[in-house]
């Protein structure tokens, strides 16, 4: 790559010089229309005043923000403390999030190992039959979980049929509902691309390492991971970010307990009750955090190849 | 041989995958401070045979022993070996201290020992000043030397090396040769060399193992693989020969009684005791010497001249149409005949040999 890109790059500047402003021109277009105008609407929102009926009343204020973090008490003229409420709901979600992509991980990297090393013929089949419950909508698939997993439903009765349970497990509903539901939703994501990262992975490198004396477990964490780690992360991140804004599993598979930011957000802006600039504030606080956590980590990856 | 000696014992290695095998029963012994070499076309089942002693190989049959020890059922991280790779495998996502340090850490050494031993390998091939450098960031070269530091290192038993010059450029890998004999000498250790290359194997052994199909065709030094090759394999794999059609009359005490093309009788050495028939006769094109017509064994027809720089290459033809090659060494001195011009050719009986098939 390092030998072909100056060559590459040279050639492009020459035909095309003076016209890389114009060639850039589309694909800035498209960015920040669909992109970056739609941010800058959302932001601009969570600073507007709430109208009763939905939609906004164009008075600058930073009330969603304050309502986000500050209780005033019921008529707002208290002493503000801290709200816990959204506080708490963001750390549930990053914690129901955190745990769907770490179960997609645990099952994701056997799998994508498993393909990435199957005879090349058979693999794209292999990477079909992963791929093939997302031709049913989102939707389906997390109300058809619903079905399996309430305690009428074939799981529990599989179980008191073989005795394994007395009575039905109680799944419907909790923080297991919602993490299975996510689990399930995002799987090919972290398979996908650790497939890609393992496919590419030369296999004479655990040779060399079981050449100097290591066995498959240090090799498996000295080499095999460290290697495959862009794999990894990419697929932790298309996991963990959808995952975070869900509102789909949450609100079908889980409860009034299982409440996530995607659904906090969801209701702001249904029907009349919602409160649009609070929604688009909360959506601000959410992707502030994405972000950070994804500059934090590309901050890391720099340092580590300046070296 | 005593066996003490011995660093490496193959004994009647026999490799098969499905229905295909490529190790028939190998049988050699690997000397203690000897750099040998497996030299064979690709295909072959050398580099099959490295894997087998490495332990990337499960052999079918047969057994490998270490200086005296049976490891045939050793997985590799148990062997006692290390292993340059043609591609090298340097983990990429460390630098060059890291990937030295590797084995030696995984083989329970302390640090400040480890740290010890990597400073002085990556001295020994002059690689001390790109000690933080990633892989990427060294040549080709560079990534060759930091292999075989990586795997000196842990002091291995015998050093096994899987064609490592192949992927460098002809200037370097002549470099590289006296390089990694004098690194052979140094380290005291066995190495076991994997080419394809005859002109690396001549160069840098001690003793060779010629292989074809599966099986070891002739071991010897460099000079008794060359001049005395026991099979038109050897014969024609290791640097050019002529191979004649001769009638053997008798084979004893090794020489062979035999008439050439042409008729005219000649007495050779023999690689293989046989009985009256047909033969192969083989001549190095530089063992030949030009003669005044008749005066020599065979008459032939210039044909062709080559210029080589060193040599001047006789391409020629026999009164039966079979072709030869002639090398004459170019000097002052060399009179090249003219195309077309019949001349003798005078055979040394000495540097003639009579092959088995």
């Amino acid at each position: 790559m390092a030998a072909g890109a100056p060559m590459g790059g040279g050639a492009v500047s020459n035909v095309y010089k003076g016209n890389t402003a114009k060639l850039m021109a589309p694909a800035w277009a498209m960015i920040g229309i669909f992109l970056l105008a739609p941010v800058a609407m959302m932001v601009m929102y969570s600073f507007l005043t709430k109208e009763f009926r939905g939609g906004v009343i164009w008075d600058f204020t930073i009330a969603a923000y304050d309502q986000f973090f500050f209780d005033r008490g019921l008529f707002g003229d208290e002493p503000p403390t801290i709200e816990w409420t959204y506080i708490g709901i963001f750390w549930r979600s990053i914690w129901q999030a955190g745990v769907a992509t770490i179960a997609c991980l645990l099952i994701g990297f056997p799998t994508a190992w498993f393909i990435a090393t199957r005879r090349p013929s058979t693999r794209s089949a292999w990477l079909f039959l992963v791929t093939i419950p997302y031709w049913v909508n989102l939707l389906i698939r997390t109300v058809s979980m619903k079905f399996l997993i309430r305690d009428t439903g074939p799981l529990n009765e599989l179980l008191l049929w073989t005795g394994a349970v007395t009575e039905p497990l109680g799944l419907i509903n909790t923080n297991f509902a919602v993490q299975l539901g996510l689990f399930y939703s995002y799987l090919p994501f972290m398979v996908l691309p650790i497939y890609a990262a393992v496919e590419r992975y030369d296999f004479s490198l655990s040779e060399a390492a079981a050449d100097l004396y290591s066995n498959i477990w240090t090799t498996l964490w000295l080499v095999i991971l460290p290697v495959v780690k862009p794999g990894i992360v990419a697929g932790c991140i298309l996991v963990f970010v959808p995952s975070l804004g869900a509102f789909l599993a949450p609100d079908l598979l889980g409860g009034a307990k299982t409440f996530m930011i995607g659904s906090l957000i969801e209701e702001q802006f249904k029907g009349s009750a919602g409160n649009w600039p609070f929604g688009a504030a909360a959506s601000t606080i959410l992707l502030s955090i994405v972000m950070a956590v994804l500059l934090f980590y590309a901050r890391s990856q720099n340092k580590g190849s300046e070296r | 041989m005593a066996s003490a000696e011995i660093a490496v014992d193959i004994d009647n290695v026999v490799k098969r995958y499905g229905s295909f095998t490529a190790l028939h029963g190998v049988s050699l012994g690997i000397r203690e401070n000897e750099f040998f070499t497996l030299l064979g076309p690709s295909g072959c089942g050398k580099t099959t045979l490295l894997r087998s002693i490495a332990g990337f190989e499960e052999v079918t049959g047969g057994t490998i022993r270490l200086k005296g020890e049976d490891i045939t059922n050793l997985p590799p991280h148990k062997r006692p070996v290390n292993t340059v790779f043609q591609q090298y495998a340097l983990f990429p996502h460390m630098t060059v201290t890291e990937n030295v340090m590797f084995g030696l850490l995984r083989k329970g050494w302390s640090k400040p020992e480890s740290i010890q031993r990597v400073n002085q390998v990556l001295e020994m091939v002059q690689l001390g000043d790109y000690a933080q450098r990633k892989p990427s960031q060294l040549s080709g070269g560079q990534q060759q030397r930091v292999a075989l530091a990586r795997a000196l290192a842990p002091r291995p038993a015998v050093l096994l090396l899987d064609e490592p010059l192949s992927a460098l450029d002809l200037k370097l890998r002549q470099a590289v040769r006296v390089e990694l004999k004098a690194l052979q000498r140094e380290t005291g250790i066995a190495f076991v060399f994997v080419t394809h290359d005859q002109e690396e194997a001549l160069t840098m052994s001690d003793r060779i193992a010629v292989m074809s199909d599966g099986e070891v065709q002739q071991i010897g030094s460099p000079p008794e693989i060359y001049e005395t090759p026991v099979n038109r394999f050897v014969a024609d794999f290791i640097g050019e020969t002529n191979l004649l059609d001769v009638d053997v009359h008798a084979v004893s005490d090794g020489m062979a009684r035999l008439s050439l093309p042409g008729g005219n009788g000649f007495t050779c050495p023999a690689a293989a005791m046989r009985g009256p028939g047909k033969g192969h006769l083989s001549v190095r094109p530089e063992r030949i010497a030009l003669c005044a017509q008749g005066a020599g064994e065979l008459d032939a027809t210039v044909t062709g001249r080559v210029y080589l720089g060193t040599d001047i290459q006789l391409h020629l033809r026999l009164a039966d149409d079979e072709a030869m090659t002639v090398r004459l060494q170019n000097s002052e001195t060399t009179v090249v005949p003219a195309e077309g011009a019949t001349v003798g050719l005078k055979l040394e009986a000495g540097a003639a040999r009579l092959l088995a098939d």
